[in-house]
């Protein structure tokens, strides 16, 4: 009897496409997505909640007051409160509206530089500054007046009095919103990432310790299996990655919580993409090859600690630098670096300012590490995968066999 | 002379560091011949099935299949039930199956229909919907079974294929191994369950400590040893037995002795005088079975 010749590209799809429906069935993969799924969108939506409540401070004026409204309203803008001045007709209603929170303070009346204030617990620090200032000015127009002057022309005087500035190195400027959305980027891409590797980990480990490896590979080889695994673990977590990026992004659009434009939004989407393709492909080699050398699941946590230590670094240090210092200098350097720019740049890349050279060396490093990685770690799982039983030593490994 | 599907093995050495596992073993199996492969545990059976399959490789010697080579491609050929028994737990058996039978080379729809073919005769086909892990463990070796024969193997390769499986499991087992043979597929199993090797086999090799000590028919392995008979007669001692010219008593168990006979002597004369002790229930030439030949092979390789 005569068959078809399989060629290796189908060998490897058809362990491809396995991977790929074993995950996208099992019930842990859906779970893991709905939960980052939730995640993200409870996240955007927390942001707008928050973002909302700020409403601006109501201050009730008495008609004993009413000389210091303008001065108040006045300081405020010029001082950037977001505040607003109401009249009250009495003392009484004051209380009242205070006391069930309509109004966050009421001023009762002034006596000389005194200002008297009513508010529920104590006066915010914001709104004292303000109400002092505001005494303070009008104190300061009745001397001017006295004295025969005109307060007006003092304050416009006063108010065109300026500092000019040139800076040496300009600080760049960083918008609070992405560097939200960027930290969301990072915990996303660690997360995705730490998953994936270590399904990749997982699922080599299950096959030796099944032994099943060994009917697979009188049948394909060692190559074919480890990159059919790699190709399907990685497009079953892509498509995670795709839909966490596209519903969080679009959650964030439409609530208002997001303020940022669609391509902006789109390329921190995109990159972030980009990103879990090299950062799974760079990791997925290294956890398969290390996967390889043990044959229990218990095992896997130790023999793959070496790779997530590199992932997790590169997480932890972004995550606790990033949002404080976007352009701290060691952080740039690292992520030009193949083993931490999977988890730093994207980071990066979504919080903004990042020269293209920058960009440009990371990707060209990313790529070039991927051959010498398949070399590597194709000698580890070639060697490792056949030997049930102990651990293999990574100098056993590692010989040419 | 050796046909077109011969399987050879030809002087295969394995090492693992100090310790040698195979040493130049060489046999062959004639398209449509059963051959039992039987040794202690270590004496190198798996290593050479392994090598075989290709899943380890030899420091020297050749593995042919109608006299080329057996390469990659070859070896897709090749059914193969590995000792330590592998599929993966939480796959459906149909899934399963049909996905061996793919990597195998076979297209989507005749993979299915091999699997469904296959399931029905090692009867599990109502369990085709569950996963691996969920069947019993003879049910598990049936689906093994299936996974080496589903992709229609033009050679077999068994590493312990009767173990573990109740006696319906090994009548169903020993019929597709002969009836496989009959299509003229050289079938290569290994078994520590002798009665069933000298059953199902045409020929046996025995191994012991990575070298080929034996290997030929059962009654090729009986030939050159002594001429043994087994006589029961009704008397009230055996003493008749003890002094006969020619022969020596072996054995005895109840009524029934078992004599060798010296080179020469007539195997008539000691039913005479059996007869002339009282009524002869029972005279015939001993077989010895392949247990016994096996121990034997196994002392003197010892010695």
């Amino acid at each position: 009897m005569t068959r078809p010749r399989r060629s290796d590209a189908t060998a490897v799809r058809l362990v491809a496409a396995r991977e790929v429906t074993t995950r996208l069935r099992s019930k842990a993969w859906r779970i893991v997505t709905l939960v980052l799924v939730a995640m993200v969108v409870g996240f955007a939506l927390v942001m707008q909640a928050v973002a909302g409540h700020q409403q601006p401070e109501r201050v009730g004026v008495l008609p004993e007051a009413r000389a210091l409204a303008p001065a108040i309203t006045a300081t405020a803008r010029a001082t950037g409160q977001d505040l607003v001045s109401v009249a009250v007709p009495d003392a009484a209603t004051a209380r009242r509206q205070v006391a069930d929170g309509r109004l966050d303070a009421a001023v009762t009346g002034t006596t000389g530089d005194q200002v008297r204030v009513v508010v529920r617990k104590r006066l915010d620090a914001g709104l004292e500054g303000v109400l002092r200032q505001a005494v303070g000015q009008m104190i300061l127009d009745s001397r001017i007046r006295q004295l025969g002057g005109d307060p007006g022309q003092v304050s416009r005087a006063v108010a065109s009095a300026s500092v000019r500035t040139r800076a040496l190195e300009p600080p760049q400027t960083f918008d609070p919103q992405r560097l939200a959305v960027g930290s969301v980027a990072g915990i996303l891409i660690y997360l995705a990432l730490i998953g994936t590797g270590q399904g990749v980990a997982t699922g080599v480990v299950e096959e030796k310790s099944s032994r099943v490896v060994e009917l697979l590979l009188a049948t394909i080889r060692p190559w074919q299996l480890m990159a059919g695994k790699v190709l399907g673990i990685g497009l079953a977590g892509l498509l995670q990655v795709v839909l966490v990026g596209v519903a969080g992004a679009t959650v964030g659009l439409l609530s208002g919580a997001l303020d940022l434009s669609l391509s902006v939004t789109a390329a921190v989407v995109a990159w972030l993409v980009v990103w879990f393709v090299l950062g799974f492909t760079i990791y997925a080699l290294v956890f398969a090859g290390l996967g390889a050398l043990v044959s229990r699941q218990e095992e896997v946590a130790g023999a793959t600690a070496p790779a997530t230590v590199f992932l997790v670094v590169g997480y932890v240090v972004g995550i606790s630098v990033l949002p404080s210092a976007p352009d701290n200098s060691l952080v740039a350097v690292l992520s030009l670096i193949p083993a931490f720019s999977p988890t730093l740049m994207p980071m990066r890349l979504a919080m903004g300012a990042v020269p293209a050279w920058q960009v440009l060396v990371a990707l060209v490093l990313a790529v070039a590490s991927i051959p010498l990685l398949v070399l590597l770690t194709g000698r580890l799982y070639r060697n490792g995968v056949v030997r049930t039983g102990a651990r293999v030593s990574l100098r056993v490994a590692l010989r040419r066999g | 002379m050796r046909g077109e599907q011969c399987l050879e093995v030809d002087g295969i050495s394995k090492r693992f560091g100090e310790v040698v596992a195979l040493d130049r073993l060489s046999f062959s199996i004639d398209g449509g011949e059963v051959f039992g492969f039987v040794g202690s545990n270590g004496a190198g059976k798996t290593t050479a099935m392994r090598i075989a399959l290709g899943v380890l490789d030899a420091d020297g010697g050749e593995v042919r299949w109608g006299g080329r080579p057996v390469t990659f491609e070859t070896r897709r050929r090749i059914g193969y039930m590995p000792e330590e028994r592998g599929l993966y737990p939480r796959m459906k058996v149909g899934e399963q199956l049909a996905y061996l039978a793919r990597l195998h080379g076979l297209d989507r729809a005749t993979a299915w229909q091999r699997t469904r073919a296959w399931t029905e005769r090692l009867g599990v086909a109502s369990r085709i919907d569950d996963e691996v892990e969920q069947l019993s463990l003879g049910n598990q070796q049936r689906v093994q079974l299936a996974s080496a024969l589903v992709h229609n193997p033009e050679v077999l390769v068994l590493d312990e294929p009767f173990s573990g499986l109740d006696p319906v499991a090994v009548e169903v087992m020993s019929s597709v191994l002969a009836e496989r043979a009959r299509d003229g597929v050289p079938v290569l199993f290994s078994s520590h369950q002798l009665d069933l090797v000298e059953r199902v086999c045409d020929r046996v090799g025995v191994i012991q400590a990575g070298r080929m000590v034996a290997c030929g028919t059962v009654e090729e392995l009986r030939g050159g040893g002594p001429e043994q008979v087994v006589v029961e007669v009704s008397a009230a001692t055996v003493d008749w037995a003890r002094a006969l010219p020619g022969c020596r008593l072996v054995s005895t168990q109840g009524a029934r002795v078992l004599l060798e006979l010296d080179d020469g002597a007539d195997a008539q004369q000691v039913l005479r005088c059996a007869q002339a002790a009282g009524p002869v229930l029972e005279f015939a030439r001993y077989r010895p079975p392949l247990t016994e030949l096996y121990r034997h092979v196994v002392q003197e390789e010892g010695r």
